[in-house]
């Protein structure tokens, strides 16, 4: 798609997270490598446990590497930044704002200007669909209407790269499927680089480029998956041969997994 | 665009979901018929009428003069020339020591939230003497301050500042740390988080702390009043005891009661004014 001339954006450099517990130290992460293109869509998947969020967490720069490095433009990630927004799945919206409050609260502690901070708000608000809600508070809002809400927020503090943790897992099927279209609808509109975790095989798929499948303990990278799919993908994607064969073959990846958890 | 209409046919059918439910809650049920407001009537009333019966079986009846007696009793404190006084005094006590116990445990309640040595060194004396009830350190507050306002203030005080620096506290804990997360991604620095987060989040546990002051206010007046009080409604009721004069001592502890109500009533107003936004009521 994008042809020869790709610009790494995100440069995951051998990272190891080990946490200590009572039971002694645990390793969340071991040597986890990846480059994620400029504008790229990257899903992941993986068992429980196998530190997708982790990695998740490290690159926004809410955890530190225990080894390793994570580089973002070129740059160290040492901090959370501003050009790497996140999506959490509770929503994280803040209460006691409105949506248009926490759709501005970025923009806010960055010093815009007010009326500014207005217009862009509205923009996000007006492409997420909620305008006639923009004076409502979260507790009047669906779950997926608040989701709408968190990715307008991510949006509008124009991030490079967006990073989302299973933000559609806590909603149902229809919503879930709803959203999906959406997101990928935005991100071919208004290109970003991608990075979002999910259980759903499905989900994974019909959003990503590559599906990065991770395994568990130590959490590292098991395999990488194209999917050559091109885009705009719709749920009539979901029937194509592609998309089918692609998902037997990630699916016993992803299960096998899951098995060796158990064990 | 086909989710467009997707979302306007949702929200069409949640709008006829919450009416057919509406509906079903007032026709479920003749408790719900009665509006709110003559329930509380009602209660009021029954209320009464087990006062009554009580005023008339003899082993309670001393204890427990009828309502006729009790409203006349308002008039022979008024002429005595108490009872203003004895609830300005009252107020006065309440609401410095209130007051004050507001202003301390707020900073401490944070500190503890967020220092971990802090709240490990103070928590346990807090979890102590919150158990002790007031009346028993009553005499080492006269001891070193005398007797007078100041005494009473210092009772109360510390009763509430028990209370409310603990409730801050957990609440403060308690701030769902991915706001935290969401608020650094956004660019926030520390001093947005306390400002912008923290201080917000904390509004419905310090509202809960305000709600429970008053009460732990009120209901450590008798012991703040023991201090050798001139006046007030606890200190009067102790007085009246000596005198076996039951009815002006049953309308003081109504008094009392009422002055509670007021400030839970005060208290709900803050909290539709500034918390209004939270999820969770009814």
């Amino acid at each position: 798609m994008a042809g020869e001339k790709r610009v790494v954006k995100l440069k995951i450099d051998n990272v190891r997270k080990t946490y200590n517990s009572r039971n002694g130290e645990v390793v969340a992460l071991n040597g986890v490598s990846l480059d994620i293109f400029e504008n790229e869509f990257v899903t992941v998947v993986g068992p429980s446990g196998c530190g997708k969020s982790t990695l998740l967490n490290i690159i926004a720069g809410l955890e530190k590497t225990t080894s390793g490095k994570v580089f973002c433009d070129d740059h160290e990630i040492k901090d959370t930044g501003t050009e790497r927004g996140v999506v959490f799945q509770q929503y994280a919206l803040f209460p006691w704002l409105t949506v248009k409050g926490n759709v501005k609260f970025g923009l806010n502690i960055q010093g815009m200007k007010a009326e500014e901070a207005e217009r862009i708000a509205m923009k996000y608000i007006k492409m997420v669909d909620l305008e006639d809600f923009s004076d409502s508070y979260p507790k009047e809002l669906s779950g997926g209407m608040k989701q709408r809400v968190a990715i307008a927020r991510a949006y509008a503090a124009n991030p490079s790269v967006l990073l989302m943790d299973e933000p559609f897992g806590a909603l149902d099927a229809q919503t879930r499927t709803q959203l999906q279209e959406e997101l990928l609808h935005t991100w071919e509109k208004e290109k970003k680089t991608c990075f979002f975790i999910t259980h759903d095989v499905d989900e994974a798929i019909i959003l990503g480029q590559r599906v990065i499948i991770m395994s568990a303990r130590p959490g590292r990278i098991k395999e990488i998956v194209d999917i050559n799919i091109p885009y705009p993908r719709s749920q009539e994607t979901k029937i194509t041969p592609e998309f089918l064969e692609a998902k037997n073959y990630i699916w016993s990846q992803v299960y096998k997994e899951y098995l060796e958890v158990r064990k | 665009m086909n989710w467009v209409i997707k979302i306007e046919a949702n929200a069409a059918l949640k709008k006829t979901d919450t009416k057919t439910k509406t509906r079903k809650i007032k026709a479920s049920s003749w408790v719900e018929m009665v509006p709110s407001k003559l329930w509380v009537v009602i209660s009021l009333l029954v209320a009464i009428l087990f006062w009554t019966i009580l005023s008339v079986i003899p082993n309670t009846s001393r204890s427990f003069p009828n309502i006729f007696l009790v409203s006349e009793s308002v008039i022979t404190m008024l002429q005595r020339g108490v009872f203003w006084k004895d609830i300005a005094s009252s107020l006065t006590s309440v609401v410095a020591g209130f007051l004050i116990g507001f202003v301390i445990s707020l900073p401490v309640a944070v500190l503890m939230a967020w220092y971990r040595p802090i709240r490990f060194i103070i928590e346990p004396w807090i979890q102590f003497v919150r158990n002790i009830p007031p009346l028993a350190y009553v005499p080492l507050v006269v001891i070193s301050a005398g007797v007078g306002r100041t005494p009473q203030i210092i009772v109360i005080t510390i009763a509430t500042f028990l209370t409310m620096s603990i409730t801050i506290y957990h609440g403060v804990r308690n701030i769902d740390p991915t706001l935290v997360k969401a608020a650094r991604v956004l660019g926030a620095k520390d001093k947005d988080i306390f400002m912008k987060v923290i201080v917000p989040a904390s509004l419905p546990f310090i509202m809960t702390a305000i709600r429970l002051g008053t009460a732990v206010g009120l209901t450590s007046l008798i012991a703040a009043e023991s201090t050798g009080a001139s006046a007030g409604l606890g200190m009067r009721i102790r007085a009246l005891n000596n005198t076996f004069e039951s009815a002006p001592m049953l309308l003081y502890i109504i008094v009392i009661g009422i002055v509670g109500l007021i400030f839970e009533r005060l208290v709900k107003l803050l909290e539709r004014r500034f918390t209004g936004w939270q999820e969770k009521r009814e």
